[in-house]
């Protein structure tokens, strides 16, 4: 078997909480060892001179639409797409068609990623029966079959029956998993396209408040105080919402929350025109909650950077704004952008933002090795990232990896590229000229 | 002007500068003066096809539009949603190209989703003209507004416009809004408070009672109530809408003895406005009416006429 020399690299683990300058001799899937300089007599290197290297992302939240919407994205090009942008783990969100809501759908797209072989899936299972709201879900079996399902949404839509949700998380705390709630109260949010404020106005759009969000994350904080049960708030948006996971964790509430890019980079008056690149669940929000959401990042109080990957397709957003589905596809540009945006502006540092999209994720979703994450040392599995700092590009969503095209990015410039993925050790995306033979295997 | 001309479109108000609405404004009176001869035509825009595209049912803005066209000689294509492929599934911009492809030279639109004739104006390349979307634009009612508002009153900056009723769902309000302040008006609105958008432009006043904008307005604009908000819980009750907001003799003998009443119709006589007011010397509703068809003409003229304008 071919070794591969990941060779002068800067590495950043936040699993360690080091960063040093070294090589990483792969062989097996594994590292098999980390050193200043190796000969590289018989490897093949990836030349990592001037670059850094990360252990592969998790992503906690994205769309594959498979199965049922497979014009929009399907689990092939929803990986290919992840680890384009660095990741090795996914969830996948259960609203598909049909939903995964039973152990033999999930453990079908479980192994259907395993031989596709680009990025570890973790399927995120339904919390209530075909995601209607009214009766749970097989949490049991799916948390128990193959695919060890160890979150449940109905992520799409929160779970509005207060008594439903409470009986979800009282079970879902008996095995040991995760609830992840979508906070969006619809009786609030009914028919809204925007934020409610300014952009509802100007637009003529009915308006999401900030409420629909907040209501639903106080009603989900107090009922995982009350069972004791591990909550994951998803996709959070408003100054608020920050607020109340903050005072919670506090309080010792075991609460933990995802951020998007999107709600990170921009806020209701960005949306240029009836864009419907723009519009997505929850809708941007104003100046201060971006402010909020970064302040939430900076001091902990939001564990992970979530994509919310929602691939739709040209047709679907090609309409009214009404008409088209909320969504942005996210895999590709997510850390990218945050480099950009947040490291290069000082906002955040670089560990700081390669923790939000390893180690946070890893510790929300209760992964850990052989699994997912831990410290890049000898025999761990050989999931790693290659980004070149200095590369400069444009946002281009036609030479998207994904068939979801819809970003309100293109045409930004970027600075950083993710150049190379390795997954256990196999080369799943590299950059021409990235790797080099330099010799025969001895 | 010279050389090809950038298509112009209209889709809402502040996409043209004072001055041109200043300009329009008083084309428009020379058309208005064309509706008072007997043969009311002329031949502007003879050879030109304009299509009304109406996603959303509506007689008086339709008739509007195709009455202003046909004096302008244009010929005129209906296109109502209801009795059209649109039931088909055809999407908005293929039912665009198709219009456009056949040979139109300028789409009126009218649709229940704000923002699709901003769609359909970066899609095509005729010219768009916006006859009301979703809760966000009316141009032509603003227009034809401050053209009312102007003949009868002459100057307007300074003078106070107060807009009454379901503001939160007006595309009359919130283009009317934009262009009263414009021409330098004083703009305040009066509203049951879950008629209020949460943001609202910056000089807007608020008014929770009627009865205390009534004394300084010299445009009193009553906004239709749908019925239907009561059942969607805006409303405890029309009376309580009455009782507060109505139009009616008592706060017209509040008002300045020279206000305007004014309504885009159709009325709903008894619910914002009493007939007695309705048919006052103060209103204005019918005036609004004919000086629709004056302005869509200056509209239509401004986009489609030749070079040299009125």
């Amino acid at each position: 078997m071919t070794k591969l020399l990941v060779r002068g690299g800067k590495v950043v683990d936040p699993f360690s909480g080091r960063s040093y300058q070294a090589d990483i001799l792969v062989a097996g899937g594994k590292i098999e060892a980390i050193s200043r300089a190796f000969p590289d007599r018989g490897l093949k290197v990836l030349e990592a001179e001037g670059m850094y290297v990360f252990p592969g992302f998790l992503d906690l939240h994205a769309h594959l639409r498979e199965p049922g919407k497979e014009e929009a994205e399907d689990l092939e090009t929803g990986l290919r797409a992840a680890v384009r942008g660095g990741y090795t783990a996914v969830c996948c969100m259960p609203n598909t068609k049909p939903p995964l809501d039973n152990p033999e759908l999930v453990e079908a797209l479980y192994f259907k990623a395993k031989e596709i072989g680009l990025a570890d899936l973790f399927p995120v299972g339904c919390i209530t029966r075909g995601r209607e709201g009214r009766e749970l879900a097989d949490m049991g079996l799916m948390s128990s079959c193959r695919a060890r399902v160890r979150a449940f949404s109905d992520d799409g839509d929160g779970v509005m029956d207060s008594g439903l949700m409470r009986r979800a998380l009282l079970y879902s705390r008996a095995l040991g998993t995760v609830i992840i709630s979508h906070p969006e109260d619809r009786a609030l949010s009914r028919g809204g396209q925007v934020n409610e404020g300014k952009a509802s106005y100007l637009m003529g759009l009915r308006g999401i408040p900030a409420l629909a969000e907040e209501v639903m994350v106080a009603r989900d904080i107090l009922l995982a105080e009350e069972t004791g049960a591990r909550l994951h708030l998803a996709h959070l948006s408003t100054a608020r919402s920050v607020q109340l996971v903050r005072e919670a964790r506090k309080r010792g509430v075991p609460v933990t929350a995802e951020v998007t890019p999107h709600h990170l980079l921009l806020t209701e008056e960005d949306i240029r025109g009836y864009d419907t690149n723009f519009k997505v669940n929850p809708p941007l929000r104003t100046r201060d909650d971006v402010r909020a959401l970064l302040e939430g990042l900076v001091d902990g109080t939001i564990d992970a950077v979530a994509t919310d990957h929602a691939p739709h397709t040209r047709e679907s957003k090609e309409q009214e704004f009404d008409y088209a589905p909320f969504g942005i596809s996210g895999l590709e540009t997510a850390f990218p952008l945050l480099y950009t945006e947040l490291v290069l502006r000082g906002e955040l540092g670089l560990d700081e933002l390669v923790a939000l999209f390893t180690s946070g994720p890893a510790r929300v979703l209760g992964v850990s090795p052989p699994l997912y994450g831990g410290q890049l040392v000898e025999g761990r599995i050989a999931d790693l990232v290659i980004f070149d700092p200095r590369a400069r590009w444009v946002i281009d969503p036609s030479r998207f990896a994904s068939k979801g095209r819809n970003t309100p990015f293109a045409g930004r410039e970027v600075k950083g590229r993710v150049v190379g993925v390795l997954k256990e050790g196999r080369v799943v995306y590299a950059e021409d000229g990235l790797l080099q033979d330099v010799g025969t295997v001895s | 002007m010279q050389g090809k001309r950038e298509k112009r479109d209209l889709l809402d108000v502040d996409q043209l500068e004072l001055g041109e609405v200043e300009s329009l404004l008083e084309s428009a009176e020379a058309f208005e003066e064309v509706l008072r001869r007997p043969i009311k035509k002329v031949p502007a825009l003879r050879g030109k096809t304009v299509v009304n595209l109406f996603y959303e049912p509506s007689t008086r803005t339709r008739f509007s539009f195709e009455l202003a066209a046909k004096s302008l000689s244009a010929d005129v294509l209906n296109f109502s949603a209801s009795a059209s492929s649109v039931e088909k599934g055809e999407s908005l911009k293929d039912t665009g190209f198709t219009v456009q492809a056949m040979g139109a030279d300028a789409v009126v639109i009218r649709h229940p989703v704000a923002g699709a004739p901003y769609l359909l104006a970066e899609w095509l390349d005729i010219p768009v003209i916006n006859a009301g979307d979703g809760m966000h634009a009316h141009p032509t009612q603003a227009l034809l507004d401050v053209y009312v508002m102007r003949k009868r009153l002459g100057k307007l900056e300074g003078r106070r416009v107060t807009f009454v009723g379901d503001i939160l769902h007006s595309r009359v309000a919130r283009s009317g809004i934009k262009v009263c302040t414009m021409l330098g008006m004083k703009v305040a609105v009066a509203a049951p408070p879950t008629f209020l958008p949460a943001w609202l432009p910056p000089g807007v006043e608020v008014f929770q009672r009627l009865d205390d904008a009534l004394e300084d307005s010299h445009v009193i604009y009553l906004l239709r109530i749908q019925r239907e908000r009561q059942q969607q819980g805006y409303l405890p009750s029309l009376e309580e809408y009455v009782s507060s907001f109505q139009m009616n003799e008592e706060r017209l003998r509040k008002a300045r003895p020279d206000v305007l009443v004014m309504h885009p119709g159709p009325m709903n006589r008894g619910v914002e406005i009493t007939p007695g007011v309705a048919e006052s010397p103060q209103s204005v509703v019918d005036y609004q009416v004919t000086c629709g068809v004056a302005v869509r003409m200056a509209v239509l003229f401004l986009l489609l006429g030749g070079a040299g304008g009125a």
